[in-house]
């Protein structure tokens, strides 16, 4: 099993002054150019860490929002592509419905894998909701301009005798010859995220690997046997390092200070309620079913079902309140000390049926820059050895 | 509502009432909320409402991507129903499709109301001329629509599943056509030129979406175009105050 550690890049300075909306109308204002400066380097500094431990790199990317600072994932893929060695770079992902233009998409990609020397792992997301407003894109026809963008992004890292055309229905280009061309043959390995067992065969059609982020023990069987019956139903194997799995993890020298950890990390998913309803159901983005619940549950509904988590046997928990007990009961956390933590991996790994890509993330809110390094030392030195022996 | 096929698209359409033909081109949302002004409509004209592509049970053919295609879909079903010396009504996303197919050719129209329409920008490349309903809160976009929402809109528990599920479509469907440029064709205000038929500017004095500031620049921007603003009416004023809107409708028919 592979490792990879996961910053969301928060400018947490600025929460509590944000209140209930964290995300797309809040100004920049009340962000510090100096406190960001400040944070950008401390999270580099704490990724280039993963080279010495064994971890690998995983980032993602939002925009116009005080819980993420990475508005553009090639940055900081690039600064990790020079300033580490050996570990493999994973951008999950860049937004590719919302980009104007995805040949320069390709461009990037192809230039942080040339620079890594073949270590980059690209992901190819569809973005949450709320990340339509900032690139203006329309959610009505989002996944048809997405594999749209899939489909034109190989072939341009896949073609090497000169320019081709293609004039779809999204993207119009008549000469795409992108240089460089990537260092990994045919191309980085691609990574997609899921939150339905339709999506998670689509992947499985494409070979490509399956990431799933915190969906707990009650979700993520299900989507992982999705993705292993497609395949299996296309004569195809289905082996572990094609899932991955995204979790909160603390670990410490005690229990009280794997759970301390974790919960300052949990930060982040406390964050969540805190964008305003309106982003959340954009036109057509949400499946049509779905979209009529929230027609039928009124103007003044709440949105409570998002802000709620699952325990193992289905108990509804809020998720506000939540204690780390409650999140590692519901698969969302691994907390403790190095044995503890190892116990709950290796208990989700079996009730999943196997994994290969723990998605670890190891800082968030409003942990310490000391606290996210221990913690990332400590899993190293005393969990990620018997964790990598998990097949 | 019945059906009828036009060049091989099945549209859904609801025709009543007796007297010179009148087509209804309905807005993003609140279909259900146009049956009082309709009814009454029905009773000095034959009323023809079809459910654009994409709205109610009408599909939404492959290619169909721009308010552009709903305007020669639309001249296509006029011309599919033989209907000539329309009075055409386009209310809200409806009056975008209004104003396009009367640019295109006002050939089987003779008069042409807007309410509350979209389709046309004035303002300058920083302003709103519309607001920007995905992105406002909630409770803020129905105060900007209606002038007394809690009277306008349904009860959306009591919705049977089709209903929420069709009312559903409606909006992702409008998002697909309205989403960007917001609200209009940037093409199309050059084209208003072309619109030389009577046109009435029939507006909320409420409307926060579109203003009356917005209806003016529309009224003056249009070659024969007179301006009526409703008092106690938002963005749908045909949907707040039915018999008002219906009688400056028959008016304006007959004048």
């Amino acid at each position: 099993m592979k490792v990879w550690h996961f910053s969301e890049v928060a400018y947490h300075p600025a929460w509590e002054e944000l209140g209930p909306s964290l995300r797309n109308v809040v100004p920049s204002r009340v962000m510090d150019p100096k406190l960001a400066a400040d944070l950008y380097h401390r999270y580099l500094d704490e990724w280039a860490l993963c080279d010495e431990l064994g971890l690998n790199i995983m980032m993602n990317e939002h925009h116009t929002t005080a819980t993420c600072i990475n508005s553009t994932i090639s940055l900081p893929m690039a600064i990790m592509a020079r300033e580490t060695k050996k570990a493999r770079l994973l951008a999950l992902g860049m937004p590719l419905a919302n980009r104007q233009d995805a040949v320069r998409m390709a461009e990037e990609y192809s230039m942080i894998d040339v620079i890594s020397r073949g270590r980059l792992e690209m992901g190819f997301v569809k973005g949450a909701p709320f990340e339509v407003y900032p690139a203006n894109s329309n959610p009505a026809d989002l996944m048809d301009r997405f594999w749209e963008a899939h489909d034109l992004i190989i072939k341009a890292m896949t073609t090497h005798d000169g320019p081709f055309n293609f004039e779809g229905k999204y993207y119009q280009y008549r000469q795409v010859n992108v240089w460089p061309r990537p260092y990994q043959d045919p191309h980085p390995p691609v990574w997609i995220t899921v939150s339905s067992p339709e999506s998670c065969a689509t992947v499985a059609e494409k070979g490509y690997v399956v990431a799933t982020l915190n969906t707990g023990f009650t979700r993520t069987r299900g989507l992982y046997d999705a993705y292993r019956n497609r395949a299996a139903a296309l004569g195809r194997e289905a082996p572990n390092d094609r899932f991955a799995y995204l979790a909160l993890i603390g670990v410490g020298d005690t229990k009280e200070e794997g759970y301390r950890r974790a919960h300052q990390i949990g930060d982040y998913s406390r964050t969540t309620p805190r964008t305003a309803r309106q982003f959340w159901n954009p036109p057509g983005y949400n499946p049509l079913a779905v979209a009529a619940q929230g027609v039928k549950a009124g103007p003044n509904a709440s949105l409570g079902s998002i802000f709620t988590i699952l325990g193992r046997n289905g108990r509804r928990i809020d998720a506000m309140t939540a204690t780390v007990d409650d999140f590692i009961d519901a698969g969302l956390m691994f907390a403790g000390t190095p044995d503890m933590v190892f116990d709950q991996i290796k208990d989700f790994y079996d009730t999943v049926g196997g994994f290969g890509h723990l998605l670890m993330m190891g800082q968030g809110g409003h942990i310490s820059h000391e606290d996210t390094v221990a913690n990332l030392k400590l899993f190293s030195k005393e969990v990620l050895p018997r964790v990598a022996e998990l097949a | 509502m019945e059906f009828v096929d036009i060049n091989g698209r099945q549209v859904e359409i609801h025709i009543a009432g007796n007297g010179p033909p009148l087509v209804f081109l309905h807005g993003e949302d609140f279909f259900a909320q146009n049956a009082p002004f309709l009814d009454l409509l029905a009773k000095s004209f034959r009323i023809y409402a079809p459910r654009h592509p994409g709205f109610g049970q009408t599909p939404l053919p492959d290619g169909f991507r721009t308010v552009s295609d709903l305007g020669y879909h639309t001249l296509d079903l006029l011309e599919r129903l033989d209907l000539s010396g329309v009075t055409l009504l386009g209310s809200a996303m409806g009056g975008w499709i209004a104003l396009d197919l009367c640019a295109k050719s006002s050939q089987r129209v003779s008069r042409l109301a807007l309410l509350g329409s979209c389709g046309v920008k004035f303002g300058g490349r920083e302003d709103r001329d519309f607001a920007d309903i995905w992105a406002l809160p909630v409770q803020e976009v129905l105060s900007r629509t209606f002038f007394n929402p809690d009277k306008a809109l349904p009860d959306y528990t009591a919705l049977t599943d089709e209903q929420a599920l069709e009312i559903a479509r409606d909006r992702q469907s409008a998002g697909l056509f309205l989403w960007k440029p917001y609200m209009h064709d940037p093409a199309l205000r050059k084209w208003l030129a072309r619109i030389r038929i009577p046109s009435l500017v029939l507006w909320g004095e409420n409307d926060g979406i579109a203003t009356p500031d917005y209806a003016r620049n529309l009224a003056a921007a249009l070659p024969d175009a007179t301006l009526r603003l409703l008092p106690n009416a938002g963005h749908y004023p045909q949907i707040e105050q039915p018999g008002m809107a219906a009688d400056a409708i028959t008016q304006f028919a007959r004048a």
